[in-house]
Protein backbone atom coordinates (compact mmCIF):
# COMPACT_ATOMS: atom_id res chain seq x y z
CA UNK A 1 0.00 0.00 0.00
CA UNK A 2 1.35 3.48 -0.54
CA UNK A 3 1.67 5.42 2.54
CA UNK A 4 1.69 8.43 1.45
CA UNK A 5 -2.05 8.88 0.14
CA UNK A 6 -4.13 10.47 2.53
CA UNK A 7 -6.56 12.66 2.43
CA UNK A 8 -7.94 14.71 5.57
CA UNK A 9 -11.77 16.89 5.30
CA UNK A 10 -12.64 19.68 7.56
CA UNK A 11 -16.48 18.97 8.04
CA UNK A 12 -17.44 22.11 9.14
CA UNK A 13 -21.17 21.90 7.85
CA UNK A 14 -23.50 20.35 10.19
CA UNK A 15 -26.09 19.84 6.93
CA UNK A 16 -27.21 16.58 5.46
CA UNK A 17 -26.22 17.34 1.46
CA UNK A 18 -22.68 18.72 2.82
CA UNK A 19 -22.56 15.36 5.10
CA UNK A 20 -22.94 13.08 2.18
CA UNK A 21 -20.43 14.58 0.47
CA UNK A 22 -18.37 14.07 2.85
CA UNK A 23 -18.89 10.23 3.83
CA UNK A 24 -18.39 10.06 0.23
CA UNK A 25 -15.23 11.41 -0.17
CA UNK A 26 -14.04 9.68 2.80
CA UNK A 27 -15.88 5.84 2.38
CA UNK A 28 -14.45 6.33 -1.45
CA UNK A 29 -10.55 7.31 -0.38
CA UNK A 30 -10.54 4.87 2.31
CA UNK A 31 -11.93 1.90 -0.20
CA UNK A 32 -8.54 2.90 -2.33
CA UNK A 33 -5.99 2.64 0.59
CA UNK A 34 -6.51 6.37 1.54
CA UNK A 35 -5.42 7.38 5.10
CA UNK A 36 -8.56 9.26 5.84
CA UNK A 37 -9.24 11.67 8.61
CA UNK A 38 -12.15 13.99 8.94
CA UNK A 39 -12.17 16.79 11.46
CA UNK A 40 -15.26 17.93 12.50
CA UNK A 41 -16.05 21.82 13.98
CA UNK A 42 -18.86 23.45 14.68
CA UNK A 43 -22.42 22.23 12.83
CA UNK A 44 -20.03 19.18 11.92
CA UNK A 45 -20.06 17.83 15.30
CA UNK A 46 -23.92 17.17 15.13
CA UNK A 47 -23.01 14.14 12.76
CA UNK A 48 -21.16 12.54 15.72
CA UNK A 49 -23.65 13.27 18.08
CA UNK A 50 -24.56 9.69 20.12
CA UNK A 51 -28.47 11.29 20.32
CA UNK A 52 -29.97 10.74 16.97
CA UNK A 53 -32.67 13.83 17.30
CA UNK A 54 -32.95 16.65 19.23
CA UNK A 55 -31.29 16.22 22.49
CA UNK A 56 -30.30 19.37 25.43
CA UNK A 57 -26.62 18.26 25.51
CA UNK A 58 -23.93 21.27 26.88
CA UNK A 59 -23.75 22.95 29.98
CA UNK A 60 -25.86 26.44 30.57
CA UNK A 61 -29.18 27.37 29.03
CA UNK A 62 -27.71 28.95 25.78
CA UNK A 63 -25.22 26.04 24.81
CA UNK A 64 -28.63 23.68 25.39
CA UNK A 65 -30.70 25.58 23.18
CA UNK A 66 -27.88 25.56 20.39
CA UNK A 67 -27.79 21.76 20.60
CA UNK A 68 -31.37 21.58 20.93
CA UNK A 69 -31.72 23.23 18.11
CA UNK A 70 -29.17 21.93 15.89
CA UNK A 71 -30.32 18.83 16.55
CA UNK A 72 -28.57 15.18 15.59
CA UNK A 73 -27.12 13.08 12.75
CA UNK A 74 -31.13 12.35 11.57
CA UNK A 75 -32.01 16.25 12.13
CA UNK A 76 -29.71 17.34 9.45
CA UNK A 77 -30.98 19.97 7.07
CA UNK A 78 -30.52 20.20 3.45
CA UNK A 79 -28.50 23.11 2.10
CA UNK A 80 -31.14 24.26 -0.16
CA UNK A 81 -34.91 22.89 -0.25
CA UNK A 82 -35.15 21.58 2.83
CA UNK A 83 -38.82 21.80 3.04
CA UNK A 84 -39.32 21.64 6.67
CA UNK A 85 -36.70 18.92 7.21
CA UNK A 86 -39.18 16.63 4.75
CA UNK A 87 -36.52 17.11 2.23
CA UNK A 88 -33.33 14.73 3.71
CA UNK A 89 -35.83 12.05 4.10
CA UNK A 90 -37.26 12.10 0.41
CA UNK A 91 -34.24 12.91 -0.52
CA UNK A 92 -32.84 9.38 1.58
CA UNK A 93 -36.01 7.67 -0.48
CA UNK A 94 -34.24 8.88 -3.81
CA UNK A 95 -31.00 7.76 -3.47
CA UNK A 96 -32.15 4.22 -2.30
CA UNK A 97 -34.40 4.12 -5.08
CA UNK A 98 -31.55 4.50 -7.53
CA UNK A 99 -29.08 2.41 -6.25
CA UNK A 100 -26.85 5.32 -4.83
CA UNK A 101 -25.85 5.06 -1.21
CA UNK A 102 -27.66 6.38 1.72
CA UNK A 103 -26.14 8.87 4.04
CA UNK A 104 -26.20 6.15 6.58
CA UNK A 105 -24.32 3.84 4.37
CA UNK A 106 -21.89 6.14 3.68
CA UNK A 107 -21.11 7.06 7.29
CA UNK A 108 -20.96 2.51 8.35
CA UNK A 109 -18.83 2.32 5.12
CA UNK A 110 -16.50 5.04 6.47
CA UNK A 111 -16.42 3.66 10.25
CA UNK A 112 -15.93 0.00 8.62
CA UNK A 113 -13.01 1.25 6.63
CA UNK A 114 -11.12 2.66 9.71
CA UNK A 115 -11.73 6.60 8.70
CA UNK A 116 -10.47 8.73 11.98
CA UNK A 117 -12.73 10.65 12.99
CA UNK A 118 -11.51 13.92 15.20
CA UNK A 119 -13.60 16.33 17.15
CA UNK A 120 -12.81 19.97 17.66
CA UNK A 121 -11.88 20.93 20.98
CA UNK A 122 -13.12 24.61 20.46
CA UNK A 123 -15.90 23.68 19.09
CA UNK A 124 -17.09 21.80 21.96
CA UNK A 125 -16.05 23.57 24.29
CA UNK A 126 -18.42 27.02 22.88
CA UNK A 127 -21.16 24.41 22.50
CA UNK A 128 -20.42 22.86 26.20
CA UNK A 129 -20.34 19.03 24.42
CA UNK A 130 -18.39 16.24 25.97
CA UNK A 131 -16.52 13.45 24.22
CA UNK A 132 -19.31 10.98 25.90
CA UNK A 133 -21.92 13.08 23.62
CA UNK A 134 -20.62 11.68 20.72
CA UNK A 135 -20.41 8.04 19.19
CA UNK A 136 -17.23 5.93 20.07
CA UNK A 137 -15.67 5.63 16.91
CA UNK A 138 -14.60 9.51 17.58
CA UNK A 139 -10.95 8.90 18.32
CA UNK A 140 -9.43 11.89 19.90
CA UNK A 141 -10.28 15.32 20.67
CA UNK A 142 -8.28 17.76 18.82
CA UNK A 143 -7.12 21.45 18.12
CA UNK A 144 -5.41 22.72 14.69
CA UNK A 145 -1.98 22.28 15.26
CA UNK A 146 -2.51 18.54 15.82
CA UNK A 147 -4.69 18.35 12.82
CA UNK A 148 -2.13 19.87 11.06
CA UNK A 149 0.27 17.30 11.96
CA UNK A 150 -2.25 14.46 11.04
CA UNK A 151 -2.92 15.69 7.91
CA UNK A 152 0.69 16.87 7.19
CA UNK A 153 2.00 15.08 3.60
CA UNK A 154 -2.09 14.64 1.85
CA UNK A 155 -4.89 16.44 0.58
CA UNK A 156 -7.05 18.63 2.47
CA UNK A 157 -10.90 19.83 1.84
CA UNK A 158 -12.72 21.86 3.70
CA UNK A 159 -16.76 20.76 3.23
CA UNK B 1 -9.31 -23.02 -2.66
CA UNK B 2 -12.87 -20.90 -1.61
CA UNK B 3 -13.89 -18.62 -3.64
CA UNK B 4 -16.36 -16.04 -2.40
CA UNK B 5 -18.58 -13.86 -4.98
CA UNK B 6 -19.51 -10.35 -4.83
CA UNK B 7 -21.70 -8.39 -7.28
CA UNK B 8 -21.58 -5.16 -7.90
CA UNK B 9 -23.16 -4.54 -10.59
CA UNK B 10 -26.20 -2.68 -9.28
CA UNK B 11 -24.07 -0.11 -6.62
CA UNK B 12 -22.34 2.91 -7.91
CA UNK B 13 -19.18 4.91 -6.59
CA UNK B 14 -18.48 4.59 -3.56
CA UNK B 15 -20.13 1.50 -2.60
CA UNK B 16 -18.51 -0.39 -5.41
CA UNK B 17 -14.91 0.05 -3.91
CA UNK B 18 -16.08 -0.28 -0.78
CA UNK B 19 -18.08 -3.60 -1.14
CA UNK B 20 -15.07 -4.69 -2.79
CA UNK B 21 -12.73 -3.40 -0.18
CA UNK B 22 -14.46 -4.93 2.88
CA UNK B 23 -15.08 -8.22 1.11
CA UNK B 24 -11.24 -8.78 0.24
CA UNK B 25 -10.54 -7.90 3.40
CA UNK B 26 -12.69 -11.22 5.12
CA UNK B 27 -10.26 -13.40 2.78
CA UNK B 28 -7.97 -15.72 4.22
CA UNK B 29 -5.04 -17.00 2.61
CA UNK B 30 -6.12 -19.02 -0.53
CA UNK B 31 -9.14 -17.78 -0.82
CA UNK B 32 -10.55 -15.75 -3.57
CA UNK B 33 -13.21 -13.39 -4.24
CA UNK B 34 -15.17 -13.46 -8.12
CA UNK B 35 -16.45 -9.48 -8.44
CA UNK B 36 -18.95 -9.06 -10.84
CA UNK B 37 -19.10 -5.72 -11.88
CA UNK B 38 -20.19 -3.02 -14.68
CA UNK B 39 -19.18 0.20 -16.11
CA UNK B 40 -15.27 1.49 -16.24
CA UNK B 41 -14.42 3.43 -13.25
CA UNK B 42 -14.79 -0.22 -11.01
CA UNK B 43 -12.74 -1.58 -13.89
CA UNK B 44 -10.04 0.29 -13.76
CA UNK B 45 -9.65 1.38 -10.03
CA UNK B 46 -10.97 -2.34 -7.82
CA UNK B 47 -8.12 -4.07 -9.47
CA UNK B 48 -5.63 -1.10 -9.21
CA UNK B 49 -6.70 -0.89 -5.59
CA UNK B 50 -7.15 -4.55 -4.75
CA UNK B 51 -3.28 -4.98 -5.97
CA UNK B 52 -2.36 -2.02 -4.09
CA UNK B 53 -2.94 -3.89 -0.86
CA UNK B 54 -1.42 -6.71 -1.70
CA UNK B 55 -3.84 -8.86 -3.26
CA UNK B 56 -3.41 -10.99 -6.80
CA UNK B 57 -5.66 -10.13 -9.77
CA UNK B 58 -6.39 -13.68 -11.16
CA UNK B 59 -8.15 -12.71 -13.95
CA UNK B 60 -10.61 -10.20 -15.52
CA UNK B 61 -13.15 -11.45 -17.77
CA UNK B 62 -15.17 -9.83 -20.72
CA UNK B 63 -18.98 -10.91 -19.89
CA UNK B 64 -19.89 -9.40 -23.69
CA UNK B 65 -22.95 -7.83 -21.72
CA UNK B 66 -20.91 -4.80 -20.24
CA UNK B 67 -20.22 -6.45 -17.24
CA UNK B 68 -16.90 -8.16 -16.41
CA UNK B 69 -15.81 -10.95 -13.90
CA UNK B 70 -12.71 -10.49 -11.58
CA UNK B 71 -10.84 -13.17 -9.50
CA UNK B 72 -8.85 -11.86 -7.04
CA UNK B 73 -6.79 -13.86 -4.30
CA UNK B 74 -4.97 -13.29 -1.51
CA UNK B 75 -1.80 -14.95 -1.61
Amino acid sequence: MAESKKLSLIAFSGDFDKAIAAFTMASGAAAVNYQVNIFFTFWGLNILKKKKRRGTQGNGALAKAFNYLAGGPENLPMTRLNLLGAAPRMMTRLTRKRNVATLKELFEASKALGVNFYACEMSMNILGLKLDDFIPEVKDVIGVPKFLDISSGGETLFI
Amino acid sequence: MATKFLDITADSCPMTFVKAKLQLETLGDGQSLEILLKGEEPLENVPRSAIESGYRVDSIADNGDGSHTLVISKS
